[in-house]
């Protein structure tokens, strides 16, 4: 059995296999186009388009943080956006502190901003952010401990379902708040911007976006292979029980609390990575990032794409954010209702997202054909009362069309790939 | 909370006086009941008799206002949490069938094997030779072998009642709380549970909650009743059938 569930889960995650050999296509390809072909080229890859696309791979990674603690767990978060804004404005302030004398005001300390309100010191929040290593290491702490602390509380005080969203959803505003005055030190209304180069290489280059591309390629592949380990292990198990039936899994002797607080700090800090990755690609981390629109939207996302999967949550950013591109482009004034409608559609009739879409359509299939044949079994039919011993229970887990989960072996590999 | 008067030897449960209140009703009144080891105990009353608030308050669910619930003589229960409470030893198995519906039927079980409740354990868990027989064993005991690779939630409504049943068997209890496991289940599942039961009062401590007078018969163990919060009667069940105050108690409604 031990076997077969590896064998199984390799064959399982097919999908997820497949969409980790595009990222590592991509991570040289989009570099190769950009930097080989010349502009004119039928392959070439304009710094614009490298970067758009290096955003999609962050909201991508951003969109496996949600899955993890939605999809897996049930915690609906409304709230990531703030721990992708937190990891930003880490990045953001080595970035900064990176620009030195070049500055409007050539203060070699303090960036412009600061000049500018006459601060004359550094805060002692800004310190050690010159060092990349520190500051790579906040984009991980500062969402990390966000996360700890405040799902300590939420957690232990077992605030749950829309409680626990709303103030997610607060948390999130009352950041963006903050981060708007001028006198908490991060640039308030502006933010962070006019950042010039990153370990020493130049942002503009296109050899930096390249990379830049390339990293979170990398990031997104490695985010999902970290999310694959954590669902496939026992602990994956557990959430799923914890989603599923959160007082069993306590009954069981499972710490809820810790297997929550857990997985959310795993996920707030991908979302930081996530958003560390974004800022020196879009050049600017204002406190419009925490605005409580972007973190919905990384809900969308994941709904769209079929939450539970990971790779759905990929999928999803992705088409998403494709869509927003095009709308914005089009018909600039119709995207939020556009954004609204597609959450509706997908709520009424994509409960699984798109990646669930196959095997819907399958089961309406084999419903039509079994309504069409009543007396002749179908395969199907005639498998599940093969697996059963007593016919008189047969009758009972007969599948039914209108039943949501079907007790037939076929089931299997639908339900499989939330496992 | 009162300190605990002394309790008697080889007692794995001990209640006594212990009252629980919702806004004025008090839905437990001062009630008592002792289970031994390796005992077995139907415990039937009306609705409303108190059974869930009961199993809430042992399984650490609910605070009772005031009493004594020790479990193993010197282990206080209201001190402790639900999960902490499983892990000393005490499962429990709802009304409704509550199983992991998207897992499937070995991994509900190999979620509830004993040991390494802990994260990081968990994150890092093998499944070993010797749990995997024991899950086999399981499987077999509750006769779901050939439904290993399903998911729960397409089992049958007994089928999960047996699913549940064996998470707890996985769990090594020393004492098991039941409620209502005959519900929803056809004569010949009744009959098979009640046989099941039997088997494992061999080894382990249970208390049955249960509406089924015909189940409860084929328990053949002691049966208490309860009847607003407190203990009406206690005996066989012929004796208990026969009390005048039960009568009136289950015919007055």
């Amino acid at each position: 059995m031990s076997r077969s569930i590896i064998v199984s889960f390799l064959m399982r995650d097919k999908v997820g296999n497949a969409l980790l050999a595009v990222l590592l296509a991509l991570a040289i390809i989009v570099p190769f186009c950009s930097l080989v072909f010349e502009p004119g080229d039928t392959f070439y890859l304009s710094s614009y388009w490298v970067t758009l696309l290096g955003k999609y791979l962050c909201y991508a990674l951003l969109a496996v943080a949600v899955d993890l603690v939605w999809g897996y767990c049930g915690i609906l978060s409304l709230g990531h956006g703030a721990f992708f804004a937190l990891g930003g404005y880490a990045m953001g302030m080595y970035l900064m502190r990176q620009i030195g004398e070049r500055g409007v005001y050539a203060n070699p300390l303090l960036p412009d901003f600061m000049v500018f309100l006459n601060w004359t010191e550094l805060p002692w929040y800004w310190q050690g952010f010159d060092m990349f290593g520190f500051a790579m290491l906040m984009v991980l702490l500062v969402p990390g401990a966000l996360a700890f602390l405040f799902g300590f509380l939420a957690f232990r005080s077992r605030v749950t379902g829309v409680y626990l969203s709303i103030i997610t959803q607060a948390l999130t505003y009352a950041l963006m708040l903050a981060f708007f005055r001028n006198d908490m030190g991060f640039g308030g209304n502006n933010g962070l911007t006019d950042f010039k180069d990153i370990l020493g290489f130049n942002l503009q280059h296109p050899g930096t976006r390249a990379a830049l591309f390339s990293l979170s390629a990398l990031a997104l592949a490695g985010g999902y292979l970290l999310c694959r380990f954590i669902v496939n292990s026992k602990l994956g198990r557990v959430l799923i029980a914890i989603r599923d039936s959160e007082s069993r899994t306590r009954f069981i002797g499972y710490r809820v609390e810790r297997f929550k607080l857990f997985v959310f700090v795993v996920s707030a800090m991908l979302a930081g990575v996530a958003g560390a990755l974004y800022v020196p690609q879009v050049g600017i981390i204002n406190p419009g990032e925490f605005a409580p629109l972007n973190s919905i939207e990384s809900i969308v996302w994941v709904a769209v794409g079929g939450r539970g999967t990971l790779f759905g949550a990929i999928f999803g950013a992705w088409m998403v954010n494709f869509g927003k591109t095009w709308f914005t482009g089009a018909f600039p004034e119709l995207w939020l209702f556009f954004l609204g409608g597609l959450f509706v559609v997908t709520t009424l009739w994509l409960p699984k997202g798109v990646v669930g879409l196959s095997a819907q359509l399958s089961k309406m299939r084999r419903s039509k054909a079994a309504s069409v044949a009543v007396s002749e079994k179908s395969p199907v039919q005639a498998q599940a009362v093969e697996a059963e011993p007593q016919p008189q229970q047969a009758s009972q887990v007969a599948p039914e069309p209108e039943q949501q989960a079907e007790p037939t072996p076929k089931n299997l590999d639908q339900g499989a790939a939330n496992v | 909370m009162s300190k605990p008067k002394h309790i008697p030897q080889n007692t794995l449960l001990y209640v006594d006086g212990v009252t629980k209140s919702f806004d004025g009703f008090k839905a437990l009144n001062s009630l008592s009941l002792i289970m031994e080891p390796g005992e077995m105990r139907a415990i039937i009353g009306p609705n409303g008799a108190g059974k869930t608030t009961m199993m809430d308050v042992i399984t650490g669910k609910l605070r009772p206002d005031e009493g004594i619930v020790m479990f193993e003589q010197d282990i206080d229960l209201t001190q402790h949490d639900e999960a902490e409470i499983a892990n000393l030893g005490i499962g429990r198995k709802f009304q409704k069938p509550s199983v992991i519906e998207n897992l499937t039927v070995f991994e509900n079980l190999e979620l509830a094997l004993s040991g390494g409740r802990g994260v990081f354990q968990s994150l890092l868990h093998k499944l070993s030779n010797q749990s995997f027989g024991r899950i086999e064993e399981v499987l077999e005991l509750i006769r779901l072998q050939d439904k290993r690779s399903w998911l729960a939630g397409s089992l049958s409504h007994g089928q999960k009642q047996w699913l549940e049943i064996g998470m707890l068997i996985m769990q090594e209890p020393r004492l098991l709380l039941i409620d209502e496991p005959a519900a929803g289940m056809t004569d010949e599942e009744t009959a098979l549970t009640a046989e099941l039961f039997k088997q494992l009062a061999q080894d382990h401590s249970l208390v049955v909650v249960e509406h089924d007078m015909d189940f409860v018969k084929a328990l053949d163990c002691p049966v208490t009743v309860l009847h607003e919060g407190s203990v009406l009667a206690q005996g066989t069940l012929e004796q208990v059938q026969q009390n005048q105050q039960v009568i009136e108690v289950y015919l007055g409604r």
